[in-house]
């Protein structure tokens, strides 16, 4: 099992409270991480570490380090564009960016100018709304605006515009929690053939959900690692208490 | 069952009549407003008021037109309003984007506010006053750049409210792509409230055209179309003053034509807006 993001003694404050402590966990590559937890336990501050969104709430401190390919993200030389373009996120709620189904997948591509190189922008949009399970649903009204579409097809749109940045990682904080359950099978069908390339890592409140994707597990409670390990293991058979008893839904 | 007169009965009635009153008071003053307008102006507004430069007769013209003034205003107001977009747009940007939460962000916005309560005369007296330092003589340029900061506030401050409402997830989801500040800042955040700057405008460009004391002293009065930024403009609300001050009905009543041609020009604005804001609101996430 190969490393793709290694978090080392992690610590990280929002103004007066300690939302993760002393977390050390390395995440596999190419696989589904799946991270657990009762709410506010860190679970999205932990994700929101691994792509610097944390930078963007004032007043955070942050001590530890997180890797990705051995290097530090949070070295002071790194450009944290290049961090978020390498790790891509899907949030809870989807939001389409201000403008038609073509242009927030090209958006991406245009920042980074990543179309000049040889491919055109039209044949990129097309692979990657295909990659996202959404191009037959969309390929004859690219130009609508994309806040036109259904909540689910939203997500597959925010899934096929954070691919077409070409990261090696994706993000997931509850991205199906906001979708009706065909939408949600959608969505967990599509990461299911994406972790082939990708390394992913989501957070999830539903427990069979965990256990349909989960590769990997992490339990996380009141901001510490209780356990991790492969899914197999964590989810079927805890070696914690608190793992356990947080999997019979005593919290 | 009493219901019929029940305390929450009677309290629906009355916000009811309420409401029903206001809605009255509303629509009856701008009807009031628009038909002492039309039933005087109206007889005088002939196609050479429209078309033409005041001629020959009294004072400030008795043939002729007032195109002058039409020129001048939509020229004065239109500039003060691109002024104002130019300063407003960057500095409400910054606000929200570099200084969010900032003392200085605190302070900019009380600035805006306390702006905006200042009656336009001291905007005049101030323009007055910059353009004696300055060796300018009351020309188109002093108009626009004192209008342009009458209308400041209002445009910043509008824009200001329109960026606030936007939901917080929509940047995140434009740095998870990689995407800067100043990226998000130009082509999310600036395209997501763009219906709402077209309303903004609107405002903005509505208290510029309709403004007599800013531009007294720093405009002028002319009965020429400037032909360059030095030239002192005229504007519909002076001729207004100027043609209902004379002592002549036929002038006076080439005042309510321009008070017309004025109130004309600020509907067609208003009605563009809003066709404008409604094609550019499709693309917006709510
Ligand atoms: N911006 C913030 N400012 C202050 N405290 C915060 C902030 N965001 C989160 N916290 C606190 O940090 C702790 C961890 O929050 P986090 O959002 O990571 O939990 P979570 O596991 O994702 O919860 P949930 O399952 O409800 O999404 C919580 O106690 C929360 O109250
Ligand atoms: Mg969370």
């Amino acid at each position: 099992m190969e490393t793709h993001i290694s978090i080392r003694n992690l610590n990280a404050h929002y103004q007066d409270q300690q939302a993760l402590k002393n977390i050390s966990l390395d995440i596999p590559k190419n696989q589904i991480t799946v991270i657990i937890g009762p709410s506010g336990c860190g679970k999205t501050t932990l994700l929101k570490s691994m792509n610097r969104f944390l930078d963007l709430v004032s007043g955070t401190q942050i001590s530890g380090d997180v890797l990705i390919d051995d290097e530090s993200i949070y070295a002071p030389s790194v450009d944290v564009t290049e961090v978020r373009k390498k790790v891509g996120l899907l949030l809870q709620r989807p939001f389409p960016l201000p403008m038609s189904i073509y242009d927030n997948v090209a958006y991406g591509l245009r920042i980074h100018s990543m179309h000049t190189r040889g491919h055109s922008l039209d044949t990129a949009v097309q692979h990657y709304l295909e990659m996202a399970g959404l191009w037959d649903e969309v390929k004859d009204r690219l130009h609508a605006p994309a806040a036109r579409l259904s909540v689910g097809q939203q997500q597959r749109l925010c899934l096929a515009r954070g691919l077409a940045v070409e990261p090696e990682i994706l993000l997931g904080d509850e991205p199906t929690s906001a979708l009706d359950p065909l939408s949600a099978l959608n969505i967990e069908k599509r990461l299911m053939a994406l972790k082939e390339q990708y390394t992913i890592v989501l957070v999830t409140h539903i427990l069979r959900q965990a256990k349909r994707l989960a590769d990997y597990a992490v339990f996380m409670y009141l901001g510490e690692m209780v356990e991790h390990g492969p899914a197999q293991q964590v989810l079927e058979n805890p070696q914690q208490e608190r793992t356990r008893a947080y999997l019979e839904g005593e919290f | 069952m009493k219901r019929r007169f029940s305390r929450r009965y009677l309290e629906e009635k009355f916000f009811q009549a309420l409401m029903g009153l206001s809605l009255l008071l509303v629509t009856g003053s701008l009807a009031g407003i628009l038909l002492t307008v039309v039933i005087k102006g109206a007889p005088a507004l002939t196609l050479d008021m429209i078309t033409k430069t005041p001629q020959g007769g009294y004072y400030l013209g008795k043939e002729g037109g007032i195109l002058n003034a039409i020129v001048g205003s939509l020229y004065l107001a239109g500039g003060g309003t691109i002024l104002a977009l130019i300063v407003s747009i960057p500095t409400v940007l910054g606000l929200n984007v570099y200084a969010r939460g900032t003392r200085w962000a605190d302070l900019v916005r009380l600035s805006l506010d306390l702006m905006w309560g200042t009656p336009s005369i001291v905007y005049g007296a101030f323009g007055f006053t910059l353009m004696l330092a300055l060796g300018l003589k009351a020309s188109l340029l002093a108009g626009i750049i004192v209008l342009g900061l009458l209308e400041l506030p209002i445009m910043a401050r509008a824009v200001d409210e329109l960026i606030r409402m936007i939901p917080e997830e929509l940047e995140e989801s434009s740095f998870a792509l990689g995407a800067n500040r100043f990226e998000t800042a130009l082509f999310v955040i600036l395209r997501q409230i763009l219906p709402g700057l077209a309303t903004a405008i609107l405002l903005a460009f509505g208290r510029g055209i309709g403004d007599a004391a800013s531009v007294l002293f720093t405009a002028g009065y002319t009965d020429r179309i400037p032909d360059s930024l030095m030239a002192p403009a005229a504007s519909l609300p002076l001729a207004v003053f100027f043609q209902l001050n004379t002592p002549f009905p036929e002038v006076q009543q080439r005042a309510y034509a321009a008070a017309l041609i004025l109130t004309v020009i600020v509907l067609l604005t208003s009605l563009g807006s809003r066709w404008l804001a409604g094609r550019l609101g499709r693309y917006t996430i709510r």
